[in-house]
């Protein structure tokens, strides 16, 4: 890639003696924040600015899904995120200026301006790009376990989809694989109830998700999608299992859209009354008052910890602001490792 | 007397790649404990062990998306489409997922898919077709089509060390009809180069795969009209040799495109566009394309026999274009 990149980024919650339940918190709530503020400045004010050009999927009050799932995944675990996952490249430590330039399509974006939005990816940090034909990569994350384990490896694959993901028979083949090989693959469903504008109803028969792995003959279990903490330890049961060599384990969070499908889209088919009740369980106040009230940490700390994100992700957006678009010249390069002649 | 099969050059050339590379495998339907539908993998999987040929649930889809994940990790997987047709059921995740992560993110997908294809088996609708141009149209794969058993065998080697998508389609036709003499020592067939397969003065015939005997027939009738026909085997249809194609032209001064695949869409569309674009001034005649008419292969024998393109169509064809 002929992408301009900035320094390895070192995220300022990341410190590895933060293990006790108090530090593992502030984690949580660093990259949960870090997800909502980022997101926030580019479908509110970026794409409105028509800085951020074509599709704005975001994760709003999905946050403590990739930041409970991913807190749990090693180094060379690979993970394969959906469209609301941007946490999880911050946690491979995929630097905030490199997001913010792939959205504005600049050449420090992680994919150098060749693919927008949540499609990015990076082999050195073991995260792969999603196409939009959704749930396509649940057989590619079934092969990279496979290989795994072929290789003798402990490492793990993750494959993050949504429920309307779940109708595709990209999904049905790769879980049916998984299970079949007994391939090492944590499911992460992201059970926010609308698919576009199609309600679950509409999309599935059975009344969740979870239902559905028994029939692969896979364990699943359902929780609380805007528990971090719940979304972290049942990963971790799931990521036991799958490295333990016991094959594949479902998880579906359940949780709820707090936006439209995009940016453009002002979901104006969800009852209005659904918003009120999920904002009330917003996951990321639910974990500042569980903080405070087991004295993990103070309403300052947690205020200084969002003033901390406002200020990294300004620099983050002035960075990516001065990062030059892509030199057109560049065009025909990367379709193989080798031009062919005539091409 | 020729000893080795097509469809045996096939297998050689799998069987010594994985041998070389600890890191090549094999994965598809039926391949390991029953050897393939046509037994191109037949013992492999008592050699190799199971580890290394993987058999899968009828998911095409699967078996391409495994392939991609597991070339992420740095395997070199080898998926077999059991018959080409149903490469259809994995297209999504060759065009949309394998084709383009290098040009999207740098990541190289280092698979091939093997897919038998053609017709001449009565093999109806669904077990005959020639999928090679749907390919060929998307950015970010290779698609090869040998023709000869050097070829296969060659041309699998280069696909397993090649570091982007390739797609290995092989002439079921030709699997046990073709028979020759290989080379004791080690060789591999450069991708993206096509080969003269005979020599001549009077007229090109461009052609691949199994066509390449009906051009050869053609061509053995014409000479003794006294005609000097020269046969390009393109070998690989992308990346297109389009300098061989075009020395050839300009030599001959008359062109036919030939294959199996039919006629609209077809790779000889393209062919033709190069050689008008790049050889105008060397041509005496207009290109001519031969193909399947634009139907789904007919399954009865007779309806077969009129839809595939035969050596008397060519030396037809090939006699009005000398004269013109």
């Amino acid at each position: 890639m002929a992408a301009v990149r900035p320094m390895q980024w070192t995220p300022t919650a990341a410190a590895p003696e933060q293990d006790s339940e108090a530090g593992l918190s502030r984690r949580f709530l660093y990259y949960m924040a870090l997800m909502r503020e980022a997101e926030g400045r580019i479908q509110d004010k970026l794409y409105r600015q028509g800085k951020v050009l074509g599709g704005v999927y975001i994760g709003r009050g999905q946050e403590a899904i990739p930041v409970g799932a991913g807190l749990t995944t090693r180094p060379n675990d690979f993970l394969f995120p959906s469209h609301r996952d941007m946490a999880l490249y911050f946690i491979r430590g995929v630097h905030p200026r490199e997001v913010f330039a792939q959205y504005m399509g600049r050449a420090g974006g992680l994919t150098g301006g060749r693919d927008g939005n949540m499609h990015m990816g990076d082999m050195n940090r073991r995260i792969s790009a999603i196409i939009s034909a959704l749930a396509a990569w649940i057989p590619v994350a079934a092969g990279a376990a496979m290989a795994m384990r072929y290789l003798g490896t402990s490492d793990i694959t993750y494959a993050f989809f949504g429920d309307g993901s779940t109708s595709r028979g990209d999904w049905h083949e790769g879980v049916n694989l998984a299970a079949v090989q007994k391939a090492p693959v944590v499911l992460i469903c992201n059970n926010n109830q609308w698919a576009y504008s199609t309600p679950l109803d509409k999309q599935m028969a059975c009344a969740h998700v979870a239902d559905r792995g028994p029939a692969y003959g896979i364990p699943s279990e359902i929780v609380d999608g805007n528990d971090v903490w719940a979304v972290y330890h049942a990963t971790q049961r799931a990521a036991d299992h799958a490295r333990s060599g016991l094959g594949p384990y479902m998880i579906e969070c359940k949780t709820f859209r707090m936006t439209g499908h995009s940016a453009h889209d002002p979901a104006s088919y969800v009852p209005a009354h659904l918003f009120e009740e999920w904002a009330r369980k917003d996951p990321i106040e639910r974990l500042e008052r569980l903080m405070v009230e087991r004295g993990y940490a103070g309403r300052d700390e947690i205020d200084d910890i969002h003033a901390g994100i406002r200020q990294e992700v300004d620099e983050a957006i002035a960075w990516a602001e001065n990062s030059p678009y892509p030199d057109p010249e560049t065009l025909l390069d990367n379709v193989y490792e080798t031009r062919p002649a005539g091409t | 007397m020729a000893t080795t099969t097509y469809l045996e050059a096939i297998r050689e050339g799998l069987w010594e790649e994985m041998e070389r590379d600890p890191n090549v495998f094999c994965i598809g339907e039926d391949i390991a404990v029953y050897g393939g539908a046509f037994k191109v993998t037949a013992g492999f999987l008592e050699h190799f062990g199971e580890k290394r040929v993987v058999d899968t649930p009828i998911s095409e889809s699967a078996i391409v998306g495994a392939a991609i994940g597991a070339g992420f990790i740095g395997l070199r997987p080898v998926a077999e489409m059991q018959f080409a047709d149903f490469i259809t059921c994995g297209f999504d995740q060759i065009v949309n997922f394998a084709a383009k992560c290098r040009y999207r993110w740098g990541a190289g997908v280092p698979i091939v898919i093997r897919a038998p294809s053609g017709g001449g088996v009565h093999g109806g609708p669904f077990h005959s077709q020639n999928p090679e141009a749907w390919f060929a149209h998307v950015p970010g794969l290779k698609v090869l089509c040998p023709a000869t058993a050097y070829d296969a065998k060659g041309l699998i080697k280069s696909a397993i060390r090649d570091n982007d998508p390739v797609l290995f389609f092989e002439h079921k036709a030709l699997y046990r009809r073709i028979k020759e003499d290989l080379p004791e020592q080690e060789y591999t067939v450069p991708i993206g180069k096509a080969a003269i397969y005979r020599d001549g003065t009077d007229l090109s015939i461009i052609t691949y795969g199994a066509m390449l005997y009906e051009a050869s027939q053609a061509a053995g009738d014409l000479a003794a009209e006294g005609y000097s026909v020269e046969i390009v085997d393109l070998r690989t249809v992308f990346p297109l040799d389009e300098e061989t194609v075009l020395a050839s032209v300009r030599k001959t001064a008359r062109a036919i495109v030939l294959h199996e695949d039919t006629l609209t869409g077809g790779i000889g569309g393209e062919v033709v566009a190069r050689i008008t674009e790049k050889a105008f001034e060397y041509l005496d005649a207009p290109v001519v394309r031969i193909a399947a008419p634009d139907t789904p292969v007919p399954y009865s024998s007779p309806l077969e026999q009129a839809f595939l393109p035969t050596a008397a169509k060519v030396t037809a064809k090939a006699r009005w274009l000398l004269q013109y």
